[in-house]
Formats: structure tokens, sequence, C-alpha cells
């Protein structure tokens, strides 16, 4: 039996730095192997002239397409801005219960709301907006907890006041695989 | 309300839109579905009552906002927000005079549509909580001791239906224990003023100064032992309704007060010069004969003619004898219920003693021999000989009575008729307070609770 481990897919994405961060992290997080896999994601079958974004349930489809035999999850991280076709934008997206998940690191980028680069707070946010869209896949619901990395954010502000952590009884549901 | 119990449904033609609400709610814990026209989400409300719909404009066949008026018909509670890729003032208004909780249009910015939604659950919760408030108000209030299927009570009960949707002052008539009270309170809880209160005063229970002091309230201090504000019933009845019982017993004085209050809707508290506006609905009750009362000069034309508007009479319940058993059956599961007894039924022999007495007390009496019996019954039926009528004096009972037991027997009737009011019962049987008093000793009488 091939043990399962998360698969970290980089869609032209290039910071090895932060991908190797998040390997790290999400495997400590959950429990489980995190290990960067490289994959041909076609982006221009995503994209959308009229909005200028790209949307995630395709790309979010191509992922999860033919998934290797190891993949427990997939989690897609891409640089360029994200959108499903109700919402003006989204940091991410994952499949409720599935496998796959995708975020996006452009709206968590202090330059994009005008401010200084900062490789710290960039690092932090990828990692809470990983870990929560891969929650999403182990079937976490928005939490309520104040504080745990489930809350529900819709601005970035909202990712700087939750913790990268799960709440207790999050985590107790991701290491039981328990449903809600 | 937690988001699980919370049922949304979206209604939109696009796959995409569909697709992207439902997870969006789905990742929230929401109770989520989607439907891609009106026709399919008629269907889906044949299925569950849904709590959210959101609502496209654009759809092939029946369009949003038809759909929308459509279900605001069907129920007016649940929150219709209508969504759109062509946003038009004009659109959003008629969406909004439909009954529609908001109009936004698509994208959506997701820190709107997570406002939208949290304001939308609260509407709802406060919708909901509302309604059964009112329902437990409504229960709280329902009288269910009515009971009967004589066509007097049928008469009575279809002029409480009629009554209570007007704003008229009722007279309610009838002998003691008939069910005067429960016949306001019926009537109040059938009026546009059932979530206000109904005020019950007896005004046979009070001194002409206790009687005032209860209806108009005081200030702190307009007299000795007035040691603090005191709200009086009529204010208290604000909005709803004031039912004031035996209202053949109150003074001259106390009547031209009254008739003044029910005038001009207003009145002064005990020690104070500030009058009080207020607004409520009078019904009162008599077993006097008012009438007469006016005739000989003891209760004033004009209060009479203002507050009998409209006069309810209650029938002794010797002249609906065929309500005796439902009332009894009635009495008798409300009681061994109550009293967690294992009795099972009433004796045919009972019931027919039940018949055949003249219920002098009426309904009341029947109750507190029902009660009376529960309590003696030490078997699982009631027999005969757990029935104790106070007044053996009339048909059947009546050979070998001894003068005594009609004197003692006609004494206690006369009290209960009066509600114990023994100035009164003194004046109808022709002695005086001390002589009544002394019989009430002899017999050992006392007021029935």
């Amino acid at each position: 039996m091939i043990a399962k481990c998360i698969h970290v897919v980089p869609i032209e994405f290039y910071d090895s730095s932060l991908l190797d961060a998040l390997c790290l992290y999400l495997s400590n997080a959950f429990h489980i192997p995190a290990k960067i896999k490289n994959e041909s994601i076609n982006i221009n079958l995503t994209f959308d002239p009229l909005r200028n974004q790209y949307n995630s349930s395709y790309l979010l489809a191509q992922l999860i397409n033919n998934p290797p035999e190891d993949a427990g999850r997939i989690l897609g991280v891409c640089d360029f801005d994200l959108f499903i076709p109700i919402l003006t934008f989204v940091f991410g997206e994952a499949q409720l219960e599935g496998i796959g998940a995708i975020v996006s690191t452009y709206r968590l980028r202090n330059e994009f709301y005008g401010g200084q680069s900062d490789h710290h707070i960039l690092v932090e946010r990828l990692l809470k907006e990983a870990t929560h869209e891969l929650g999403h896949t182990f079937n976490l619901y928005h939490c309520h907890n104040p504080g745990c990395v489930m809350t529900n954010s819709t601005y970035v502000e909202d990712i700087d006041d939750k913790s990268v952590m799960f709440c207790k009884d999050c985590e107790q549901f991701v290491l039981k695989g328990d449903k809600r | 309300m937690n988001n699980r119990d919370v049922n949304i449904l979206v209604v939109d033609d696009e796959f995409s839109v569909r697709d992207s609400l439902y997870k969006w709610f789905k990742s929230d814990g929401f109770n989520v579905d989607t439907a891609e026209n009106a026709d399919a989400a008629l269907e889906k409300f044949k299925e569950k009552t849904w709590d959210i719909m959101l609502l496209d404009i654009k759809m092939p066949g029946m369009d949003g906002i038809e759909f929308n008026r459509h279900i605001q018909s069907v129920d007016k509670n649940i929150i219709v927000i209508i969504i759109t890729a062509y946003a038009s003032v004009d659109t959003a208004v008629q969406a909004i005079k439909d009954g529609a909780f908001e109009y936004i249009s698509k994208p959506i910015d997701p820190d709107n549509l997570t406002h939208i939604i949290r304001n939308a659950i609260e509407r709802r919760r406060l919708t909901t909580e509302n309604i059964q408030l009112r329902q437990r108000v409504e229960d709280l209030t329902s009288p269910d001791d009515i009971v009967g299927t004589s066509p007097q009570l049928r008469q009575v009960l279809k002029m409480v239906a009629s009554v209570a949707k007007t704003d008229s002052t009722v007279m309610i008539r009838g002998e003691s224990g008939t069910g005067k009270e429960l016949i306001a309170r019926a009537i109040h809880s059938n009026s546009l003023r059932r979530y206000a209160p109904i005020i019950s005063i007896n005004c046979g229970a009070f001194t002409e100064t206790l009687l005032e002091s209860e209806l108009f309230g005081h200030e702190k201090g307009s007299f000795t032992g007035a040691d603090r504000l005191r709200i009086g019933k009529l204010e208290r009845a604000n909005k709803g309704t004031i039912f004031f019982d035996e209202i053949g017993n109150i003074s001259m004085k106390m009547q031209m007060d009254l008739l003044r209050v029910l005038e001009t809707k207003h009145f002064t508290r005990l020690g104070s010069e500030k009058p009080v506006e207020v607004d409520f609905r009078v019904i009162s009750a008599t077993n006097r004969d008012l009438e007469s009362a006016v005739n000989e000069g003891h209760f004033r034309e004009d209060l009479y003619f203002r507050l009998n508007v409209v006069t309810i009479d209650m029938p002794p319940l010797r002249d609906r004898k065929e309500d005796i058993p439902l009332l009894a059956r009635y009495f008798f599961n409300k009681y061994t219920q109550s009293m967690t007894k294992a009795i099972k039924d009433i004796s045919p022999e009972a019931m027919e003693m039940l018949i055949n007495y003249e219920w002098p007390g009426n309904v009341r009496e029947l109750r507190n021999v029902i009660e009376r019996a529960i309590v003696v019954c030490d078997r699982n039926q009631i027999t005969p000989n757990d029935l104790s009528f106070p007044f053996r004096i009339r048909g059947k009972q009546q050979n070998g009575v001894s003068l005594e037991e009609i004197e003692k027997a006609h004494i206690e009737r006369i009290l209960n008729r009066t509600n114990w009011h023994v100035s009164q019962a003194a004046e109808t049987l022709k002695i005086d307070r001390t002589t009544l008093y002394n019989k009430i000793k002899k017999y050992n009488l006392s007021k029935s609770m």
C-alpha cells in the first residue's frame, strides 16, 4: 500500500522558498508528508479576459484530473488573481471532502493593497490560506472559534487576525478524520 | 441559529453561479440546494421550508421578479435575495417593493455576501422567534375551558367571534359560575388587542377607596401607607382590555369617576394632577339585574348605556344540560391528569346524577364537584358516593330534606351568587349582616376556591 502525502503543485509559481516553507508547515499541520510535485496545468484555458482573472474552479478541475496514486491531497499554488463566477475574487478554493485545493498569493501580497513588500507576512498569509483550503478537503466547515485558521476570511485583514493553527475542535476532526 | 439549521436555496440558470454559491455556502456549513429555474425551485419548495433564497432575475420561463412575487404570496417570511448581472434601479426597487430582502449584482464582493447572509439569518431568526412568541402568547391566552355544543353556548361563541373583531364595549350578564370571565378572555384573545394584556378587576372585592387606588394607581406619599408609586389597573390595561367583574357593585362615586374615564380616556393617579392617557377596550360583567338597579337609582343610567353597547347573556348550566357530560369529562380529564390519579371514568349512575342536578353554582360548581370527587374517589371509577352536592333542594333530591338543610343551601347559593359579598347577600335574604354571619358560622359555610 502506497503511503499518501500532500502534493504541492506550483502553477507558474517559482518562489521555491515559499514552497519549501509550505511543505514543512503542511506536513506538521496535517500529520501527512508534503512534497512539491510539478504537473502540467494549462492556465490559458482558465483565463477570463473580461475579468482579467483566472477561474479557480477550472484550475482545480485540472489539478485533480488523474491524481497520482500517492496523492492524498493536491494543493495548487499560483500567483495570479483567482475568481469563481459569482464572486469578485477568491483567495483560494477547495473541494469540500475532496482531494483538491488551490490558493493564490496574488491578493496576499502587501503590494496589492499599495503597501510595502513583506516576505514574512506573505509566508504567514500563505500558510494560513493553504491550511484553510486544505482543511476544507478534510470536510471542515468555516469555524466560529475566534483565531482558528478555519474562520472565514473575506479580507486580507481577516487572514492577519486569525492564527495559523486549527482550534482544538478542528484539529480533532483532522486527526480523527471525523465527519461533521 | 446554527448554520446547519439554515436552509438556503440558490435559483439561477447558470450552472457556474449555482455551483460556486453551493460550494461557498456549503463550506460555511449551511444546508444548501440549487435549482436551475422557477419550476425546479417550486419542486424544491414542496420538499421543505427554505429560510433564504438567492434568486436570479433573468431566467428562462418565469423570471425572478415574478417568481419572487409568487413565493412571497406563499411564504411571506422567506428571505429573498435577488441577484442579477443586469443591475438596474427599477428592477431593484420593484424587487424590494415585492418583499425581497436585498438586491445584489454579480459578481458579488465576498465580504458583502457574507454580511448580507448574516443579516438575512438574523432577520429570519427574529421573524421565527416572533412567530413562536406570538403562538406562545396565543396558547397562553386561549381560553380552553369553554366546553360545550349546546345551541345556547354556540350562540354565545358566535357572538364572541363577531364582537372580538370590533372594539365595541361589551357587557356579559349571567349567574355566578357561568364563565363570564372566560368569555371576556375569549373576546380579548381573539381581538386585535390580544398582544396587549387583559386586566381584570373584581369591583365587588374592594372598598371604594381601595378600588379607586387599584384602578387609578397612586403617587408616592399620596396617602398614609402609599410608600411608593403604584400603577393602576387602567394604566396597565393600556392598548389592551380591562375587564370589570361585578360592575354592579361599585359605589355611586366610583360610577361617576369611571364614567369620566370612559368618556375622556384619561385620568389622574391619586395624589397627582398630571393626566394619564389610556387606550383600552372595556368588557364588564354582572350577575345583577342592572336595569332594575338603574330604575331604583342605584346605578347611573349614563354609565349603564356606556357599558352596555353589546350584551352577551351567559346561559345557566341547567338550561344547557346536554353540555354537562362534556364538561364533566373535560374537568375529569383535567383533574385526573393534574392529580395523577388512576381513575378511568365516571360511572353512568354518577353521570345521571350530574345531569339531573340543577347546578345553581353553574359550571364553577360542576368543576368543584368533579374535583372533589376525584380527590375522595378510591376506586377506578367515580360513583354517586363520590359526588357531593351542596344544594340538594330541587328535583329528585328534594324529598326528606329538613328546613335547616334548605336554609343552609339557600344561604350558600345566595352567597355564591354575590361572590360572598355579605352585605349584598344579606340584602337579598332580607336579613341583617350579623344574622347572616351567625348563620355562616352555624352551618360552617366557606367560600369555595
